[in-house]
């Protein structure tokens, strides 16, 4: 460890490296929190599927690739399909557990997340995967820094729809149904809103967006069935940090933790790089509660 | 007469609205005193202050000369200073001796004492105060199951159950069928003669707290208006007036 | 704590049972074992997730810290640890039959006692959080021991590191633990009875009711959150030194924190059982296992499929449990109280409250 550590002062161009790969992988983790957070704050459900959506995102690029569809294409393809998949997951699931405590709905979220998993696995096998996209790889600095060209269109991809999401919000009128339906789900049944409607559309759009995050996964990283409840755990590391509707700190707490693991990984070595995120977890939740102590609450 | 809190300036805002605002006033020992004001005036974070709910921007808050400003709500609690919610706060899934059997007070429980049973003389104490106020009958059915008022009235025993020296309570016939709050009346005034306990009340209802007070504040916008005897509060302009305007006559109870 | 003849039968029963059930079937004697195991999962878990309400998914944590103390202080009694956990330079090891029991003993009690230390120190990180937060919290902390043990070279890393082997014959060795968790499942299904018999029980329910009431009304709710914590901590650990001991080898992901599995396991029990009663972790762990035993091996690659689904159909349809399904049945059973209907006579005083009638609206 402490050899990788002096590298990097010895060879300062390899921050660069590791800063890159980490801002580029944690722009996709923002993605998929901010998903979250979409359905955490509109709907108080915490899923603990939203991994698994994004790895069967990422199966569904890889597997159109594997048929010749260039996994960019793909994308759009993956939201379509997740979208229509979190549809009927609301409808049969979700609605059940909206009114229920809360732990109810995580369990329910867990089973879900273990069903896919494992209907993952038993479709594509265990194996790694990842989706070829034939791009450039550029090196700078002499070699000592490559960056695929794929790393950067998947960075401008991220940015493109999280902007778009965005825009939809705010200006869409089924944007601001959602918005009124989070803040009082009450008056807004009284206003005429079909909430079970918004909430089926709210869940399909999260799952939209982890489908997009997990076709941009399978292009710059890998995907393997079992690997959801670790991103599971990083959306929700992002968004306990960065705190329900505040969205430049998703975007920064997502970037953030992409570099975080990046570079543990690189210092720690491979072993302790799991660690990371579940590590980020605790550390994350203890740091929330010294927080709220503060203010005499507990964290609920 | 000695105070039995004390708040002295004491002011708290959440984000941009100022809920308290240097808001200083007296509790008497031994009395029954009121806190009335329009909605919104902050008299239920002023309750919530003192309690320790949340802490306070500025001020200090003193309950029998200590000051508990920064003490936490068990704390506060194990000191006698109890309140009650306006959404009525019970343990829903046990019956209601059970209830009155937990709200024992913890000031001197040590670490063993969490493994004994409790002696039959506590029962039998929960079984008089659930008497006291009425409930006796459904003593031993789960107390999610009753209804709205009389959970109120468990509520209440259950404070009474605790032996505290002061009780906050928070709109108390609030949800009352009127023909029964006589009843209510009736034992909050004994519970504060007979029971030794002094109470502060957030009232909405004029006759009831006009019936029950032997002084009022009164709150408006998050400031103090004016205090004194109910038939001073009644008569001042000030009050009137903060209540929405109109000529506000307070019936006589009879 | 009263008994009465029927309640004894029963105990009387299982007592005979279980005293019987090696002896009758001794080809499943090790499923039995696990059978008992998983009951203490289940009565452990409820402490907290079913009386408390506080629905840890972590408490495979202790499961693991008790193994792992154990194999720590068995080998390290009489060899040094990690030159034995080492995959290459690796010791043959042989133990005496003292050596091996008083290790075991030794090993045992040395679990118990970690886990209640690491109890008390978990509870200062975890019990601010509620709700979802500390399920997830006490995920968090379960799949970080086993990420961090498996980087502990020490005791041999993701390797793992082999158990000491039993000094007799194998079906001697069966029978020994067997009766460790015959005898470990029943007091520790006793402990938690006579525990919630009295004061705790209460303030244990209150918590789970209304613990920001409870706190209003002067509970020391950290000192009872502890207390539970600490007993299931302390029966957990010497569960995980039994277990390590009878699987032979102690593996950080897959044996001693099996986070995603066993860990689950004992929440979907005690919700099948039913959770926040006596017997519903019971009833729930016995056909839990009984049901996986028998279908597992028929499900070729489906098992998990069909766990998370029932995981899904028993938190949306089945919250109540069986046991808590039964108490809605036949409430008299339970001793439970309903209300027969009676007229609003609560306000108006003493003298006119008679008590219950017949008839007439409920409230």
């Amino acid at each position: 460890m402490m050899d990788n550590l002096s590298l990097l002062v010895q060879a300062p161009v390899l921050n660069i490296q590791l800063l890159l790969d980490g801002l580029f992988i944690g722009a996709i983790f923002a993605l998929a929190a901010y998903g979250l957070a979409l359905v955490w704050g509109v709907m108080n459900v915490k899923n603990l599927a939203q991994g698994d959506f994004v790895i069967m995102g990422g199966y569904i690029a890889w597997f159109l690739s594997t048929w010749g569809i260039h996994p960019i294409l793909g994308l759009p393809l993956a939201i379509v399909i997740m979208f229509g998949f979190g549809w009927v997951v609301y409808i049969t699931i979700i609605s059940r557990v909206i009114g229920k405590d809360l732990f109810t709905s995580l369990l329910a979220t867990f089973g879900l997340a273990l069903v896919i998993a494992q209907l993952l696995n038993l479709a594509f096998g265990p194996e790694v995967q990842a989706a070829e996209s034939g791009f450039e790889i550029n090196s700078f600095f002499d070699g000592m820094v490559t960056v695929a060209n794929i790393k950067f269109i998947s960075l401008i991809l991220a940015g493109l729809l999280a902007s778009m999401v965005i825009t939809f919000m705010k200006f869409s009128r089924m944007g601001q149904a959602i918005r009124a339906t989070a803040q009082d789900p009450r008056a807004a049944k009284v206003m005429g809103i079909d909430t079970e409607r918004i909430y089926a559309f709210t869940f399909a759009l999260n799952a939209a967006i982890c489908g997009a995050a997990g076709a941009l996964i399978s292009m710059i990283w890998v995907i393997q069935p079992f690997f959801g409840i670790a991103h599971s755990i990083r959306s929700f590391v992002i968004v306990t940090a960065a705190g329900l509707g505040n969205l430049p700190g998703v975007i920064m707490a997502g970037l953030g933790l992409g570099v975080a693991e990046i570079y543990a990984g690189f210092v720690f070595g491979a072993e302790l790089q799991q660690f990371t995120v579940v590590g980020l977890l605790v550390a994350i939740l203890v740091w929330r509660q010294i927080q709220q102590r503060r203010h005499r609450q507990a964290v609920q | 007469m000695t105070a039995m809190i004390t708040v002295k300036d004491v002011s708290k805002a959440f984000g941009g609205v100022i809920a308290n605002n240097k808001i200083s006033l007296e509790v008497p020992e031994g009395r029954v005193t009121g806190l009335i004001g329009p909605n919104g005036s902050g008299k239920t974070t002023l309750f919530n202050s003192i309690v320790g709910y949340h802490p306070i921007d500025e001020g200090s808050i003193k309950f029998e000369g200590v000051e508990i400003s920064d003490f936490r709500v068990p704390k506060i609690a194990r000191l006698g200073l109890l309140r009650t919610f306006q959404q009525t706060r019970i343990y829903s899934k046990m019956n209601c001796v059970n209830n009155m059997l937990i709200s024992v007070n913890h000031r001197s429980e040590r670490f063993v004492d969490l493994f004994r049973d409790y002696p039959s003389e506590l029962t039998d104490k929960a079984e008089q105060l659930l008497d006291f106020v009425g409930l006796y009958s459904k003593r031993k059915l789960i107390s999610g199951d009753l209804s709205f008022g009389q959970q109120k009235l468990l509520e209440f025993a259950m404070a009474l159950m605790n032996e505290p020296r002061m009780l906050l309570l928070d709109e108390p016939t609030a949800g009352i069928n009127p023909t029964l709050i006589n009843g209510l009346i009736d034992r909050l005034r004994r519970a504060a003669t007979e029971m030794g306990v002094t109470l502060f009340v957030i009232e909405h209802n004029m006759p009831v707290i006009m019936n029950l007070a032997d002084n009022i504040y009164c709150l408006a916008n998050g400031r103090l208006l004016a205090h004194g005897t109910p038939e001073k509060i009644q008569n001042d302009e000030r009050v009137i007036n903060a209540y929405l305007g109109g000529h506000y006559l307070v019936e006589e109870e009879d | 704590m009263t008994f009465n003849w029927r309640q004894l039968a029963l105990y009387g029963i299982i007592a005979a049972a279980g005293i019987a059930a090696p002896f009758v079937f001794p080809a499943y004697t090790l499923q039995i074992t696990v059978m008992w195991v998983m009951i203490l999962f289940a009565v452990t878990w409820d402490i907290l997730g079913g009386q408390m309400g506080y629905n840890s998914l972590g408490n495979i944590f202790f499961f693991g810290v008790g193994m792992y103390t154990s194999a720590i202080v068995q080998i390290g009694l009489v060899y040094d640890v990690a030159k034995y956990a080492s995959p290459v330079g690796g010791i043959k090891a042989v133990f005496t039959q003292e050596q091996y029991f008083t290790g075991l003993v030794l090993g045992f009690i040395a679990a118990a006692l970690v886990c209640v230390m690491f109890s008390v120190i978990l509870a200062y990180i975890v019990f601010g959080l509620r709700g979802p937060y500390f399920a997830i919290g006490t995920l968090g902390v379960t799949l970080s021991a086993g990420e961090l043990t498996g980087a502990w070279e020490y005791v041999g890393g993701g390797g793992g590191i082999p158990m000491p082997v039993f000094p007799g014959e194998p079906d001697d060795r069966s029978l020994l633990f067997y009766f460790l968790g015959f005898g470990l499942a029943v007091i520790t299904f006793l402990f938690v009875k006579w525990m919630f018999s009295g004061r705790f029980g209460l303030a244990a329910n209150a918590i789970r009711d209304d613990e920001e009431k409870a706190e209003g009304m002067g509970i020391r709710t950290m000192r009872v959150k502890t207390t539970g914590f600490a007993v299931a901590a302390f029966f957990l650990g010497m569960s995980g030194a039994l277990f390590g001991n009878m699987i032979g080898f102690v593996e950080p992901l897959e044996v001693a924190f099996p986070t995603v599995t066993f860990g689950i396991f004992m929440v979907i029990m005690c919700l099948l059982g039913g959770k926040g009663t006596l017997w519903g972790p019971v009833l729930g762990a016995t056909l839990f296992h009984a049901f996986k035993e028998v279908t597992w091996t028929y499900m070729l690659g489906w098992q998990w499929v069909m766990l998370g689904s029932l995981i899904i159909i028993l938190v949306v349809f089945f919250q109540q449990g069986l046991v808590g399904w039964m108490q809605e049945k036949w409430p008299e059973m339970f001793g439970i109280e309903i209300d027969e209907g009676t007229v609003a006579v609560a306000l108006a005083g003493p003298e006119i409250d008679e008590g219950p009638r017949r008839g007439g609206a409920v409230q």
